[in-house]
Formats: structure tokens, sequence, C-alpha cells
């Protein structure tokens, strides 16, 4: 009641916590860091805005990736989360790029020891189903591959693609 | 004083001077943009972040945080961490399938070589036909050879 410790926001917010202090339950007291890294980059009222929004059962989750974006932009001022995501967009590619030529070989090698017309069937062990193999395509994601480069204009052409969130990216 | 405030100015309803510092990233042919970024971060979180940096930077860091507002925007949950939690799934998956087809690979070169080493001991393997006797026309009969050869 009256006699429980503040928690980390009304600490540094210098206020009273309120029994019903919207940031008490995801900012303990011994944690402090957590919550100055969240004011620092939202503002402790955009915090509260955005969790008053959400039901309860959906705030810690929103918590966790608030510290998580503030982290990132404290320690990359210029692209913050960003900085990440291009840099796994170009890991994806990669791989799409490998996937493709390990296809390649392999229909090399069925072409060679059987030289009948190889179906458009053929055993290549992507699986057709797999929901996720969809999302390999990159249309689905806004592009940042040059983002680390400085080149703006990658940038500014993605923003205004109508297909920057197109489609429901996470099911 | 500016003829046209910039998009962070005209939202904030304030004089726009001609050193602005969101001027230069929030035209005022954007409101979306500035919007979008005031709801998430607040204008004097922007500003600080802007100022916190040097010139020829703070064009991709308004970037980034009109793409990382958008984000959060469309899932108020996870934010761009949602997208960066799906990449980490893509690369998964993707990793998966790569190791399945580089198996894949091995067992049909290893079965090739090993059907191509067999052709080429079939190649080599001794002519019987030369033990037969022109009268076993092509049969191979290890009786008579034995019976030749003393054995």
């Amino acid at each position: 009641m009256g006699g429980n410790s503040p928690c980390a926001s009304c600490k540094l917010l210098r206020r009273r916590c309120a029994k019903d202090c919207i940031f008490a339950p995801y900012f303990p007291s011994d944690d402090p860091h957590k919550f100055a890294i969240v004011h620092k980059v939202f503002g402790a009222s955009n915090v509260s805005k955005m969790l008053q929004e959400l039901p309860l059962h959906q705030r810690a989750d929103t918590v966790s990736s608030l510290v998580y974006e503030a982290n990132a932009r404290v320690r990359d001022p210029v692209y913050g989360c960003v900085g990440a995501i291009s840099y796994l967009q170009n890991q994806v590619s990669q791989l799409q790029m490998q996937l493709a030529v390990a296809q390649a070989e392999i229909l090399c090698i069925q072409m060679q020891q059987e030289p009948a017309p190889i179906t458009t069937t053929s055993p290549v062990l992507l699986d057709a189903d797999d929901k996720s193999s969809y999302y390999l395509h990159q249309n689905n994601l806004p592009q940042f591959l040059a983002f680390s480069s400085s080149n703006n204009n990658v940038i500014y052409d993605s923003f205004k693609k109508e297909s920057l969130f197109g489609q429901d990216m996470i099911s | 004083m500016s003829s046209t405030r910039c998009a962070a100015c005209k939202h904030l309803r304030r004089r726009c001077p001609s050193d602005c510092i969101f001027s230069p990233y929030f035209p005022s042919d954007n409101p979306q943009r500035f919007a979008y970024v005031h709801k998430i971060y607040g204008a004097s979180n922007v500003a600080k972040i802007l100022q916190d940096l040097p010139v020829n930077r703070q064009s991709e860091a308004a970037d980034s945080l009109y793409y990382e507002a958008h984000c959060r925007i469309k899932d108020p949950i996870h934010g761009s961490v949602g997208i960066i939690t799906l990449l980490y799934q893509q690369i998964y998956n993707a990793q998966t399938q790569l190791s399945k087809i580089q198996a894949e690979i091995a067992v049909l070169s290893a079965n090739a070589q090993t059907e191509s080493k067999y052709q080429q001991q079939v190649e080599h393997m001794p002519n019987f036909d030369a033990n037969l006797l022109p009268q076993q026309k092509g049969v191979y009969d290890p009786s008579t050879w034995l019976y030749q050869n003393g054995l």
C-alpha cells in the first residue's frame, strides 16, 4: 500500500507511486536503467499513452519491445533498430541466393543421373506448403538493403512504395 | 520567418524559424511523417536526437525514426522488433532448408561417384572371352579352362 517502494519510473520522475501506477508492473525499482532508457528515447508520457491504449495482457511484450528499441537507438542514434533490420535483410538475401544455387545444383545432378525430362514436381527439398518459405520473398518487407551505405534515396524510395506494409507479415 | 512552415511547425502550430531543426526532414507536403514521429517519440525527443548528430547524419536519423514510428503505429505491441523477429525466423528457415538441400546434394553426389566407380570397375574387369576356346563360341565354360590348365 502506501509503504511500498516506488517503481523505477516514479523514482526517476520523482513522484508518488500510486497503487494503480501504469509503469509499476513493468519497471520494478531494482532496474532503474530500464525505465531511464525508455524515458530518454520515447518519453514517459508517450510510453504511458501507448500502454493505456493496450489491454493488460499485451503490455509486458510492448514494454519489452520498447526497451529493445530504446537500447538500439541509444547504441546507434542514426539508425536504431533499422540498422539491425538492414543487416538481417542482407543475410536473408544472401541465403536466398545460396538456396537458389543449391537448388540449381541439385537439378543438375538429377539431370545427369536421369536424362529423362525433369518435371516441375522434381524432388527439391523445399516444402511448398511451408508458410514460412513464403516470407523468403523480399516483397513483403520494406527494403533497407543499402541503409548502412548512407544512401538516402533507398530509404526514401522504399517509404514511397505502397507495399511498405502491404501484407500481413506476421501471421 | 519562412513563408511556408514545415510539417513539424504546422503540426505544433508555431512559427517555423529559418534554422528549424525539423524543416529539412519534415517537409510540409508530408504531414504524416512528422505526425507519426511526434506520436511515438514526441517533438522534443526527436529534436534532441537530431541535434546530437552531425548534420550529414540527421537525414538518415529522421528516416529511421519515421520508419520505427511507422512500425510502432502499425504494430503497437512489437513495433520494428516484430520485423526483426520475423527476419530471424526467415534466416533460421532458410538455413534449415539450405542444410537439407546441401545434405541431399552430398548424398546424390556420393551415389553418383559410387555408380561411376562401379561402371569403371565393370569396364576394366578381365575379359573371360580370352579363356574361351574357339569352339566355345562365347560361352564361358570353367570346366574347359580348368581341364586345359591341368586343374
